[in-house]
């Protein structure tokens, strides 16, 4: 059980038997009063958000989500499929599962699959992820001005702006946190 | 490096805040003011449901310096100040600190209506010494501090700005909900707001209104929507005293926390005590103001996370 005391940022909890993360945390107390805890929450099922106020009484359960270790296998179609890294199960997540972690997602990469009652609900990634372009237009000489991009497609699928000198079957470094291009990757 | 880069780029609050910290003094002792230092560290805390103290053992960090204070005023100091560090556990947000800087001060002779007209002095003393006149800017907003402030009972409040009126409120348990979410934000914003005449239960330490026998003469200042400081006019009833305190410590058991010991030395005091009245002020959330900060961790050079 959590008391609102434990309440904070990326708390994992039960509200209304769903589960709910904290998204955004405030304490506020009047003088002589009791403390309140104002929440931002977001539904892990749905993605809906919603705004509580919680008093020093409420108590929470946990939420039951497990995070499992997995690494990502190959794409079929419209599956994903990962082997859990404890007993090598394997299991096919669908690309709505999936969600944004698609753009990232290359063989064999390690990361953590969160499970809900045996229902896969999120991914979380490594930071970083190293990728290589697979189709950006020509570099045009002479074109060094800073702060001028250019989209590319890297091998994902996913498309993101590079600066101009990045080519063609060149690798590169994406923070997958905010899906921005970091960096040339030799070698 | 970061925390580094931090603590540089807090130089300007501090100086704010160290001209704060000689504005009041000198404004205290220009008005014949003692200033006094009570012990930090204490057997035990007055018995307060909603506060909690924080060990130092075998005895516990002062998480006011009330009870000194009060023994002080009882002993024939009849005006006293003190600035002094204070502690409570599970408090930390935008506005708290567990270890945060209380200005109190107390004096006798006088009711909570005399203390409101100090707290007007006080501001025009503090932004005189800023050199800002006697306009603030605070987070946008231009607040006029010239006398006199406004002054609204709490009642008036949740009537004009509540979605639920008072009574409602208290019989809901959600009375510190509607005041810090509804009608804390809209205190203030023109002039500086003196809240008064609070129920009872949230004045455990202050005389019963003469007028009506429901609500405590207990004060709180607002300037732009902050919460800066609770002042009343004292009760010197030692016996109601014992049995507000005794309902304190319910509300304690309630929480899950054990029951304080009777203040028997403060209760002996209280009973000699002249009528008078007492405030306690944030330092920090002055300076906040004074310095345009959003945050109570602008303001110190230090918060426990940064240690």
């Amino acid at each position: 059980m959590y008391s609102a005391s434990d309440l904070r940022k990326n708390l994992r909890l039960m509200l209304d038997d769903d589960p709910y993360i904290v998204v955004d945390f405030q304490f506020v107390k009047p003088g002589k009063g009791q403390s309140l805890y104002r929440c931002k929450l977001r539904n892990m099922l749905t993605g809906s958000q919603i705004d509580r106020t919680f008093r020093e009484v409420d108590t929470f359960k946990p939420a039951d989500t497990e995070e499992k270790n997995m690494q990502f296998l190959y794409k079929e179609g419209d599956s994903y499929h990962f082997m859990d890294n404890e007993n090598y199960e394997q299991i096919a997540l669908t690309e709505e599962q999936v969600g944004e972690a698609k753009n990232f997602l290359i063989e064999n990469m390690e990361c953590k699959v969160l499970m809900f009652r045996d229902r896969p609900i999120d991914i979380t990634l490594p930071n970083f992820v190293d990728v290589v372009v697979t189709d950006a237009p020509p570099w045009i000489k002479g074109d060094t001005v800073s702060g001028n991009y250019k989209p590319v497609i890297v091998e994902t699928g996913y498309k993101v702006s590079v600066p101009p000198f990045v080519e063609q079957g060149e690798k590169i470094r994406i923070d997958t946190r905010t899906g921005e291009y970091l960096t040339r990757v030799k070698g | 490096m970061s925390a580094h880069w931090k603590l540089e780029a807090k130089r300007e609050a501090l100086e704010t805040r160290a001209c704060v910290l000689h504005a009041t003094r000198a404004f205290f002792l220009s008005r014949d003011y003692l200033e006094v230092e009570t012990p930090n560290r204490i057997p035990a805390p007055l018995p307060e449901s909603q506060i909690d103290a924080l060990a130092a053992e075998p005895w516990w960090l002062h998480p006011s310096p009330e009870l000194c204070m009060k023994r002080m005023l009882a002993a024939g100091y009849a005006r006293i100040f003190q600035i002094t560090k204070c502690y409570r556990g599970h408090e930390r947000g935008p506005l708290h600190l567990p270890e945060f800087t209380l200005l109190e001060w107390y004096r006798a002779g006088c009711d909570y209506l005399r203390l409101m007209e100090d707290c007007e002095d006080l501001f025009i003393y503090l932004s005189g010494a800023m050199g800002i006149g006697n306009r603030l800017t605070y987070r946008n907003r231009e607040i006029d501090l010239s006398k006199p402030w406004e002054r609204l009972s709490v009642k008036e409040a949740f009537d004009r700005y509540g979605s639920t009126p008072l009574e409602r409120a208290l019989e809901q348990n959600r009375f510190e909900e509607v005041l810090t979410l509804e009608i804390e934000p809209r205190l203030g914003n023109l002039k500086p707001t003196l809240l008064y005449d609070y129920p009872l239960s949230f004045g455990s330490l202050a005389r019963v209104s003469k007028d009506n026998p429901a609500f405590a003469e207990r004060f709180e200042i607002y300037v732009g929507g902050l919460e800066l400081a609770n002042g009343f006019s004292e009760l010197t009833d030692a016996a109601e005293q014992r049995r507000r305190f005794e309902k304190e410590n319910e509300g304690r058991s309630k929480r899950g926390r054990s029951p304080w010991p009777m203040p028997e030395k403060f209760l002996e005091a209280i009973s000699r005590m002249p009528e008078s009245a007492g405030i306690a002020l944030g330092m920090d959330r002055m300076v906040m103001l004074f310095a345009d900060a959003v945050s109570i961790d602008e303001v110190v050079s230090f918060t426990p996370e940064e240690l």
